[in-house]
């Protein structure tokens, strides 16, 4: 700190901010991308439809897989609906 | 067989190439046979920064093509021993750069040298992910600004998604923080990310501080690698970083501001800078 930089305004801490910034930014766009290259839903759907086949008559129809975001966790829901009678 | 090393960085202007460079000159400069290829295809420049760009008769495409043999087609540096360059083309377009290609050549490369060293494009472009792909340890190059610490992240996550080594089911690339045009007089003021700003958001080893410094224009404006230079701050910086990737433990330096004078500390000079 000189003689002069006291009579100078002082600027507000730039760097802080960029951090600030940097740290929400990254860290959502590597969520995103975790989250957008890893599953493939559609193919998620396929194999479990077959694998669930083997055991168990189902309609693909009524066989649902959704994969929701919050903010901080990923929920993923599997709805089958059964037929009538199961025999086990 | 040698070990492969990408220099990339995601944003563009950096200082992939000036590290590229003196990377590559300080690991030949410490005995190891080294080659620097400039995977920058229709805009080669690496040829200028190690000053050989009047002795390009054939290029790495010609070289992936067959229309050169790879020995005519790499420069002997007419300073350091054990030191080779593989320039770009200057008129193909980018896709001229095949897996296979690359693959061939570096495979060719890797029974004759120490190290290979991967000057990338900027950007996320075709020569951007060759240039990585086969890497065996990668140096991120980054400024402490935000738009170049947002992209070496990008980078990182296709680093460690797309690689020869992931997919041979080997440990991905070794990640390398370089932090280059550093300013810590800047940094103290709060006007700059600090190393540990950038090293607390990138979270990958650091492996050299560059400061901003007036040899890297004066290295690149007469073709001589800067790390040659070797009174220069910068020269000792990239010298440091090139030790510390061989595995010797060395304290970092210029992350921190010159003492100053009592007179400079009263009329309050800044340091110069031509950013």
């Amino acid at each position: 700190m000189s003689l002069l930089d006291i009579f100078r305004s002082r600027k507000p801490n730039s760097a802080n901010l960029a951090k600030e910034r940097l740290q929400i930014i990254v860290s959502h766009e590597r969520t995103r991308q975790l989250r957008g290259n890893t599953i493939n839903l559609q193919e998620l759907k396929q194999k479990l439809v077959s694998v669930i086949s083997e055991y168990l008559h189902i309609n693909e129809k009524e066989f649902s897989v959704q994969l929701q975001h919050d903010a901080d966790h990923s929920v993923l829901e599997m709805n089958v609906t059964l037929p009538d009678s199961v025999e086990t | 067989m040698a070990k492969i090393i990408v220099v990339t960085s995601g944003k563009g202007g950096v200082g992939k190439t000036t590290t590229c460079a003196a990377f590559a000159t300080g690991l030949a400069m410490r005995g190891y046979k080294t080659v620097v290829i400039d995977f920058d295809v229709g805009l080669r420049n690496l040829d200028l920064i190690m000053g050989c760009e009047r002795r390009v008769v054939y290029d790495f495409i010609n070289v992936i093509n067959e229309e050169a043999k790879l020995a005519q087609a790499l420069i002997k540096d007419k300073r350091i021993e054990n030191l080779y360059i593989l320039p770009a083309s200057q008129t193909r377009d980018k896709d001229a750069l095949s897996l296979e290609g690359v693959e061939r050549v570096l495979d060719n490369l890797a029974k004759d040298f120490d190290f290979i060293v991967c000057d990338s494009p900027a950007g996320i472009e075709r020569g951007a992910h060759l240039a990585m792909y086969f890497a065996d340890s990668a140096i991120i190059v980054t400024n402490p600004e935000v738009s170049s610490v947002r992209d070496s992240d990008r980078i990182l996550g296709i680093l460690s998604s797309k690689s020869r080594r992931a997919e041979k089911g080997q440990s991905p690339p070794t990640e390398h923080l370089l932090l280059t045009r550093y300013s810590p007089t800047r940094v103290q003021s709060g006007e700059m990310l600090s190393v540990d700003d950038v090293r607390e958001i990138l979270a990958i080893p650091l492996l050299g501080v560059i400061p901003e410094s007036q040899a890297v224009l004066r290295a690149s404006n007469a073709g001589i690698p800067v790390i040659v230079d070797q009174e220069s701050d910068a020269a000792q910086a990239y010298a440091d970083a090139v030790g510390r990737f061989l595995g010797e433990k060395i304290p970092f330096r210029f992350i921190n501001p010159d003492k100053k004078s009592f007179l400079k500390r009263l009329f309050g000079q800044k340091e110069k800078e031509y950013v």
